[in-house]
């Protein structure tokens, strides 16, 4: 490779990468985060799985408050769609096609999954179930 | 020269009958609350409900209120400590018994001044102006919490049908 060819490389990469909006980055760095916990918690740990987050998001469990105990009590079954809160109010569909400003603020994301892991489950969801969550919301 | 008193009264009459007119235009036949126009208050009260006026409730109440998010209602909408200060600020600063005044004064008729009631649908005020909603609409409403369900312009303060 000669060096206007490298040049022209370095440019392509270059663009490439600020082509990609910032959005996705924070999304990136997140679940990265996610995967350091998970990692920690468990060696085993291979990854996180946007199937097993579906499943999650649809799992109906005890620990909770008894009118919330899944996901879908509030968000909608179809993460395209379009949730309810107890109070009537309309929730924004969570698949990031559907609303794409999603996620991009870490600390509003550990807000909601504070709050709504202790609405449904009883505790805080592990890194792992927040990471297999939001790779399922990700990838709808 | 003579003054023309006549003239001048009946114009100044005019007048005060027209801003007295216009104030109460203004103020939506008294159902207009203003909506919450602080972001943040916004953000943080108006995910899981409509973002209520800080005129529905006085001054005590929004303390009562913001003192306690952790049991909020059943829920933990607890928040940091800087975002709790922001919110209770504009709340109280903006509530019925002061900056809303103009807005929310009537919604406290019949509330003792040593009360502080956390909920807006227990007001005598508010008690009166809904009792004739049958139980299918409340039903339909799902809670008494979701306002929008019948004030189709309860986000922008507008309260009138």
């Amino acid at each position: 490779m000669n060096s206007s060819q490298a040049t022209l490389l370095t440019l392509a990469i270059a663009l490439s990468l600020a082509a990609r909006p910032a959005s996705a980055a924070a999304r990136d760095e997140l679940l990265a985060d996610y995967a350091v916990t998970a990692k920690k918690n468990n060696p085993a740990f291979a990854g996180f799985s946007a199937a097993r987050g579906g499943v999650f998001h649809r799992k109906s469990f005890a620990g909770g408050k008894p009118d919330t105990p899944a996901c879908t009590s509030c968000h909608a079954d179809d993460p395209r769609a379009a949730g309810r809160t107890p109070a009537g109010k309309a929730i924004d569909a969570v698949a990031v096609s559907v609303s794409p400003t999603r996620y991009v603020d870490p600390a509003k994301v550990e807000k909601w999954f504070r709050r709504n892991c202790q609405d449904v489950l009883g505790r805080e969801c592990s890194a792992q179930e927040k990471g297999d969550w939001l790779s399922y919301m990700l990838s709808r | 020269m003579t003054i023309p008193y006549r003239p001048i009264a009946f114009g100044l009459f005019a007048l005060a009958f027209a801003a007295l007119l216009f104030e109460r235009a203004q103020a939506g036949g008294s159902h207009f609350f203003p909506p919450v126009s602080d972001p943040v208050v916004r953000e943080e009260c108006g995910s899981c409900h409509l973002a209520y006026a800080p005129s529905m409730l006085p001054a005590r109440s929004w303390q009562r209120m913001a003192g306690d998010l952790k049991n909020h209602f059943g829920d933990d909408a607890s928040v940091d400590t800087a975002t709790t200060a922001r919110i209770t600020d504009y709340l109280v600063a903006n509530a019925a018994d002061t900056g809303g005044r103009r807005h929310g004064g009537k919604l406290l008729r019949g509330v003792p001044a040593a009360d502080a009631p956390l909920r807006i649908t227990e007001l005598p005020r508010w008690v009166k102006e809904h009792r004739e909603v049958p139980a299918r609409d409340w039903k339909e409403a799902r809670s008494k919490a979701n306002c929008l369900a019948c004030h189709r312009g309860a986000e922008r303060g507008d309260y009138d049908d």
